[in-house]
């Protein structure tokens, strides 16, 4: 276990990244509209880590203080946009991305 | 050690997204979101960040996906949909972009010049003791007036869910404000 280099908050940076990446890159091909919910929380989740990880290597409290608002912001977020989700089926029957066109140009 | 469950934790974090995005059903893309919001919160022991860890499997890796599930079940679309893609472009194009913000960020990440100053806000507590009451006092007092307009967002959300999920008259779509016509 000694020969493992020690972890350093550039892997945890890069991780976040990969996390971020992914979410954005599901945001951008999936139609469903509750996967692309659950891909912002991967985006948010994301910045959270890169947040402790800021807030571990900077010895720095406010780091994680900012997640407790991230957090805050994620819930009520979850909140209205999955109640926008249930209008939405109440009336379409369906809530693929590609239907909802109705603001289109 | 620390290597060892940072790996561990990173392969379930990084296999749970995958499985998010590339899931067919919905409930299974729930389920693997759990996954990697829990790995998430080891990670967030690892860095000494105890209270935001349990705060994320209360919050997250419980209330939201409780709340994601439920509405699942609720709208009943938890049947398989096909993940072909109408238009051409669009899904290389993300992947080439997505590859590309990834690269941008791990560049940003690994040169120290964007770590900028150190501390102002007051140190982490020490991780035996736990920085509970760090945390509290920072939160209570320099981000006091933050905390203060989380209260008033909350009380919007919570009365624009309930206007938006009330069951209204059919025509009145745009669920603007609690009006009391019910």
């Amino acid at each position: 276990m000694t020969a493992v280099a020690s972890v350093t908050p550039t892997y945890y940076l890069t991780l976040a990244a990969a996390l971020f990446t992914i979410g954005g890159v599901g945001l951008l091909v999936r139609r469903n509209t509750l996967v692309m919910f659950m891909c912002i929380e991967l985006m948010l989740n994301a910045a959270n880590l890169t947040f402790v990880t800021f807030a571990k290597a900077l010895n720095d409290i406010s780091g994680q203080v900012i997640v407790f608002f991230t957090l805050v912001v994620a819930a009520a977020e979850v909140a209205v946009g999955l109640a926008i989700i249930v209008a939405i089926f109440r009336r379409r029957q369906d809530v693929t991305a590609d239907d909802l066109n109705a603001l289109e140009g | 050690m620390e290597a060892l469950i940072f790996y561990a934790c990173a392969v379930a974090v990084i296999a749970g997204a995958l499985g998010v995005v590339l899931a067919r059903n919905p409930v299974h893309s729930a389920l693997f979101l759990l996954l990697t919001l829990v790995s998430v919160a080891v990670l967030f022991l690892q860095l000494d960040a105890a209270l935001v860890a349990a705060i994320q499997v209360v919050v997250y890796a419980s209330a939201i996906v409780v709340l994601f599930v439920f509405v699942i079940t609720l709208l009943g679309v938890d049947k398989s949909e096909s993940l072909e893609e109408p238009s051409l472009f669009q899904r290389p194009a993300a992947i080439a972009l997505g590859a590309l913000l990834f690269l941008q960020i791990v560049f940003l990440a690994g040169h120290h010049w964007v770590t900028g100053s150190h501390s102002a806000r007051g140190a982490l507590g020490t991780a035996r003791s736990g920085n509970v009451q760090t945390l509290a006092k920072s939160l209570f007092t320099d981000f006091v007036w933050a905390f203060e307009i989380t209260a008033v967002l909350l009380v919007i959300a919570v009365v624009g869910g309930v206007a938006l999920a009330r069951r209204s008259g059919q025509r009145s779509g745009s669920g603007a404000g609690p009006g009391s016509e019910s």
